[in-house]
């Protein structure tokens, strides 16, 4: 018998009608749809999350638009570090002195200021205002700096306002807030007495930490300053009248900043905050956001879209640090030596890396650092190194005799997780295998686990790299003093500490570039570190969009002076 | 049927709790700390940041707390987000991903249900080979590629046009959900279509639905009252781990469209070893898939009759 249908064989008029009426469902599905949309996006904006969609460039009411790739943590200027709360607060404070668009010191609410071995003198302009309106006076940036230097504040950058007298014993606690080295005589006058002579105060009070904090409203905000837009107040020439968190920020011209001529965009709206740079390389495409980096990937797309790519330093060193601690194989000099001579830099950044604006690290300064005139690095080149594989096998013979060992044990190569330190650490690795037989055991480590891993000192070798704090050659030329936590490798030489001490305690520019040169090739001699490459950044901006500043320090990207040029193509 | 809802909320609880236990512990094993940074700082300093956020207790006491607060609905304060509850990261996070998640379910529901009844009903012919190729494809690839490629041809179709269609990011209107919403919707979209369509087919060769035939009923009543209704049980059961996977996966699409929702700080405090972030987003993700699939297994009740019976 055979008159079974065969199996899912349906009649042709059936399979048409289910079709039209699944065609119906889906119509029925799509018109539930839109409308639960429009349900869903009133109770959306009931939360007030919303950012609204601008063009890069508006040139009728003179705004721009952006993207940062973080949003910042909390913008209380007393406890910001990073990057993002750098740059928003760049944007919306201003401190007693200003870097300008050519990194020269120029007056910011102080118009005159004075610094001497032992004291530093501020006049304050009596136009300076707060954005309600109240004047700056000397006493808020005194309590500012009081507020970071107390224990409880637990400021992460209060080191930076050691140069105050008995600002570090302040913030140890071991005396009393009163005794710190600041004093207004008046509202306008700011006096600073000088733990030590700092040749570069001035460059210091741009920076962050050394912004004003009103009393008043600091107390009113209740430990909450800095959260919300309106929970701070602003000396800068934009202030922030909306912030809609992980989402939007929009920074509006203050009304009562005191030099409006220097001043043109009306409106600054961060309207992107996503740490994906192809996302923000799509914003940009698709002319949502003014300014976007670019990464190695997308430069071909830059090209092909004829856009002007610019590249700078961003002012970071990477490097490899040496584990100096007694228990390591690395505390050998030999060792050390052999490895830096069969390294080379060049090939890791021109040919490895290919990173577009990375340049090969020569030294412990980078190149960007001032020295007595112009550049520290072109008054003082770096002492050149001649690669030489057959001294490196000579050294490593040495090393080997001193350790008393047949073969070097694997070294711990300790790295972070991204993809450059990875392509870095395994060229690394075949370097040191190829050109000396040594192993390398590569230790990759997320951001938190790395860094504990470094302060234990538990490996031979490390990917670091350090970004500076102020505008002087300090801020790298410390870095290995023994006394300093940073010193991640626990690098200890008298001579090194001696050095640091000339160009801490100095005020003269030539005694310290002198001892900042003998760092340098202190540094290159005894191989305290192998510098890898200075870090670069290769970045498009809206062609209509003028006088955009990129810094190594402070407000990075700047858009105070930018200007909205209508011709620009 | 109350007796078995409350016993599953107990069970619930429980394992929220395992969950929270768990993790807590996992989370101070892993070395490294959420006060540390790139600058290092004096011991006086880490005292009192550790004070400040109670790290300097014993881990059980630090747990016992944590404890006592959750139970008090109290996250505490982020670490990275130095000014911001917990809670308020979530009250104000979590909206953005549920909109997304939901919009996203239902796209991947509808289209699911009918493409899979569309592909069962055309078997082994042109749509059919179509559907499942692109089905294969959705289950394949995954979210970081569809979510770029969605938006770089959403840039591509905007230059095309001239003007901005749709746009490629940010978030605040319903124009802003349609492409991540499809983008994180779509590999459920194809994995419902296969089940939809399996489930389809062995439904079509069932006894009851020869007898609707054999009875002379109207073929659209014959498609829908007997064959999609029964088809989509298996559908319905999948669909509960799916709304809370779809939430708290929705990290990559959240980074790349730009969009405020819980998912990006969900991962970045793991990341950023941010305790009170990590804490509270888990337990409340926990609680959140814990009571999804409850809940379907209570719906699910309503739709089958048969499993209410067993």
């Amino acid at each position: 018998m055979n008159n079974r249908h065969p199996r899912n064989e349906n009649e042709p008029s059936f399979t048409q009608s289910a079709a039209r009426q699944l065609l119906m469902l889906a119509a029925g599905a799509v018109v539930a749809l839109v409308a639960l949309m429009w349900l869903l996006q009133a109770l959306a904006s009931l939360v007030g999350s919303s950012t609204t969609a601008a063009n890069a460039v508006d040139v009728q009411n003179n705004s721009i638009t952006i993207a940062i790739s973080t949003e910042p943590p909390q913008l209380n200027s007393t406890l910001a570090t990073d990057a993002s709360s750098g740059m928003i607060l760049g944007h919306v404070m201003e401190g007693l002195l200003r870097m300008s668009m050519d990194d020269q010191l120029e007056p910011g609410i102080a118009e005159r200021w004075e610094v001497t071995e032992t004291q530093a003198k501020f006049w304050l302009r009596d136009n300076a205002k707060w954005s309600d309106g109240v004047a700056v006076t000397a006493h808020d940036f005194i309590f500012a700096w009081k507020t970071a230097l107390k224990p409880e504040t637990a400021s992460e950058y209060a080191f930076l306002l050691y140069p105050i007298k008995n600002a570090r014993a302040v913030n140890e606690g071991t005396i009393g807030l009163d005794q710190l080295g600041v004093y207004a005589p008046d509202d306008l006058t700011l006096i600073i007495d000088l733990e030590r002579p700092v040749a570069f105060f001035d460059k210091m009070v741009t920076f962050q930490t050394y912004f004003p904090l009103r009393e008043d409203f600091y107390l009113q905000t209740a430990g909450r300053y800095g959260a919300d837009a309106q929970e701070m107040l602003y000396t800068g020439p934009f202030v922030i009248t909306s912030w809609v968190h992980g989402a939007s920020l929009l920074l509006e011209r203050n009304p009562y900043y005191w030099d409006q001529a220097q001043i043109n965009l009306s409106t600054i709206n961060v309207g992107y905050i996503t740490a994906d740079a192809t996302a923000r390389l799509n914003f940009f495409k698709d002319q949502r956001i003014a300014e976007t980096v670019l990464l190695a990937e997308n430069l071909q797309e830059a090209l092909k879209q004829r856009w002007h790519i610019r590249r700078e330093q961003d002012g970071t060193l990477f490097f490899l640090e040496f584990n100096h601690r007694p228990s390591r194989s690395t505390r050998n000099y030999h060792l050390r030596r052999a490895i830096q001579l069969v390294v080379d830099m060049e090939e890791l950044v021109y040919k490895v890396t290919k990173l577009p604006g990375y340049v090969p690290g020569e030294s412990l300064f980078p190149a960007w650092l001032p020295g007595v005139e112009g550049k520290f690095r072109e008054e003082f080149p770096a002492p050149k190194l001649q690669l030489n594989h057959q001294q490196a096998l000579e050294h490593l013979a040495l090393a080997k005799q001193e350790l008393g060992l047949q073969d070097i044990p694997p070294l711990a190569l300790l790295a972070g997780d991204s993809a450059v330190a990875d392509i870095q650490s395994e060229w690394l690795q075949a370097v040191l295998k190829t050109k000396l037989g040594l192993e390398i055991k590569i230790d990759k480590q997320i951001f938190k686990q790395r860094l504990a891993k470094m302060t234990s000192g538990d490996f031979d070798m490390v990917l670091a790299g350090w970004g500076p704090d102020y505008d002087d050659p300090l801020t790298f030329g410390d870095l290995f003093a023994s006394w300093n936590l940073n010193n991640r490798g626990r690098y200890n030489n008298p001579d090194m500490d001696q050095l640091v001490s000339v160009a801490q305690n100095s005020v003269d520019a030539a005694t310290r570039m002198q001892a900042f040169s003998d760092i340098q090739q202190l540094a290159f001699d005894d191989i305290v570190l192998l510098p890898m490459y200075e870090r670069g950044v290769t970045y498009v901006i809206h062609p209509k969009l003028k006088n955009v500043k990129r810094r190594v320090i402070g407000a990075d990207v700047d858009f105070t002076r930018a200007y909205i040029d209508p011709e620009g193509v | 049927m109350t007796r078995y809802i409350l016993k599953r909320l107990l069970q619930g609880i429980l394992t929220v709790w395992f969950i929270a236990t768990a993790t807590f512990f996992a989370m101070h094993a892993v070395p490294g700390d959420p006060l540390s940074g790139d600058k290092a700082m004096t011991e006086r300093i880490r005292a009192n940041l550790e004070a400040k956020y109670g790290l300097d207790k014993p881990l059980m006491t630090q747990y016992g707390i944590y404890l006592k607060n959750i139970a008090q609905g109290d996250f505490g304060i982020s670490f990275t987000q130095e000014n911001r509850k917990v809670n308020d990261i979530i009250r104000e996070h979590f909206p953005v991903s549920a909109t997304l998640g939901i919009l996203a379910i239902l796209f991947a529901g509808v289209g699911g249900i009918l493409w899979g009844a569309l592909t069962a009903l055309y078997r082994n012919r042109l749509p059919d080979t179509i559907i499942m190729f692109l089905v294969i494809l959705g289950i394949s690839v995954p979210s970081f590629v569809v979510a770029a490629l969605g938006q770089l041809s959403m840039v591509n179709l905007n230059t095309f046009a001239g003007f901005s269609i749709l746009p490629i990011g940010g978030w605040g209107t319903i124009w802003h959900m349609i492409v991540p919403s499809m983008v994180l919707g779509l590999s459920t979209m194809a994995y419902l279509t296969r089940l939809m369509r399996s489930s389809m087919l062995e439904i079509i060769n069932s006894d009851f639905v020869r007898t609707a035939k054999a009875k002379g009923l109207p073929a659209t009543r014959i498609f829908s009252q007997h064959q999609l209704r029964n088809a989509i049980l298996p559908v319905i059961t999948v669909l509960g781990p799916s709304i809370a996977a779809i939430t708290t996966g929705g990290f990559v699409v959240e980074i790349i469209f730009a969009i405020p929702g819980l998912g990006r700080y969900f991962v970045e405090a793991v990341q950023q070893l941010d305790y009170t972030v990590i804490m509270g987003t888990t337990v409340f993700y926990g609680a959140f898939l814990v009571f999804m699939v409850i809940l379907v297994d209570i719906l699910y009740g309503y739709v089958d009759p048969r499993v209410r019976v067993s």
